[in-house]
């Protein structure tokens, strides 16, 4: 078989022709849709089988500021009473995973018996539990600042609330992205 | 049920240590299904208390806000040699306590 031979009969008769072209098309589109449509089905008798399973899930919406410091429990915030200013919450800008967030908080205190932080609360905007943790501080710790590793439910804003013996409240909160919710895993 | 405890190795009375603090748990959610769909059940830790010296230096009142592994860093000040003593307590009604003695030099 020589060279001349091949390209002539490439010129004649091209790997792709249009009736070929048409025939793969027309494959593609027959094996997309009948796989579609078992798959589906599949689907469809998996989360029948799943109905009767109540899902104590409330999360995807965000909660507004006001709904954050009304929800916690045992205590009445003002938002009037809220100062921007003395505390810092420490909060990457974008996470990969949801499921272990470093997050800090430090707060401008002396940590005296006469002027301490008492609580400091980790709120969530999105989270099914709107508060990730309530810490108790004192004038033992000296320096009022925390670090831990919380779960976070997509993207959304998280607020640090402190409170001071004295019944000051600082608040600070941060934007994070979450590319991956801590709510959701690979058997969904 | 495991915890770790860590500080500096040298302690000077008065110091204000950087104490870490890391307990052993899956913390689990309740919202996660397993691998044939059923709904794992929650178990998360409910609170978490530290004692030094008489005193409760931390307590944190956590919920499944807080990562599998909580890890808790927090500053106390040193005054004597003593204990710390860490406690906590989890939905499963299982206590978990670890120990571990902080040397202070004078």
């Amino acid at each position: 078989m020589s060279l001349s031979f091949l390209s002539r009969s490439l010129k004649t008769k091209p790997l792709f022709s249009r009736q070929r072209r048409e025939g793969l098309v027309l494959g593609w589109g027959l094996g997309l849709g009948l796989g579609s449509f078992f798959t589906l089905g599949f689907m469809k008798n998996a989360s029948a089988a799943d109905a009767p399973v109540e899902h104590m899930m409330t999360s995807g919406r965000l909660r507004s500021m006001q709904e954050m410091l009304g929800g916690i429990q045992g205590t009445v915030v003002n938002e009037r009473q809220l100062q921007h200013a003395g505390i810092k919450l420490h909060l990457s800008i974008l996470a990969d995973n949801g499921n272990s967030v470093p997050l800090g908080v430090s707060v401008d205190s002396p940590m005296t018996p006469e002027d301490h932080v008492r609580d400091i609360y980790l709120l969530s905007q999105r989270n099914p539990v709107l508060v990730m943790a309530h810490l108790h501080l004192g004038p033992w710790n000296a320096r009022a600042e925390l670090n831990t590793r919380v779960r976070l439910a997509g993207t959304q804003k998280v607020v640090a609330l402190a409170r001071t013996n004295t019944d000051r409240w600082l608040v600070d909160s941060a934007d994070i992205i979450v590319t991956e919710s801590a709510c959701v895993d690979a058997s969904n | 049920m495991n915890a770790r405890l860590i500080w500096p190795q040298k302690i000077v009375s008065g110091d204000v240590v950087k104490v870490r603090l890391l307990i052993q748990h899956p913390m689990e959610t309740g919202y996660l299904q397993d691998m044939t769909g059923h709904l794992i059940p929650r178990n998360i830790i409910q609170w978490v208390s530290c004692v030094y010296d008489a005193q409760e230096v931390l307590r944190v009142e956590t919920s499944s806000g807080i990562a599998a592994n909580p890890f808790f860093e927090f500053y106390v000040r040193a005054t004597v040699t003593g204990l710390m003593v860490v406690k906590w307590l989890d939905d499963d009604g299982q206590a978990g306590e670890f120990r571990q003695l902080m040397s202070v030099q004078d």
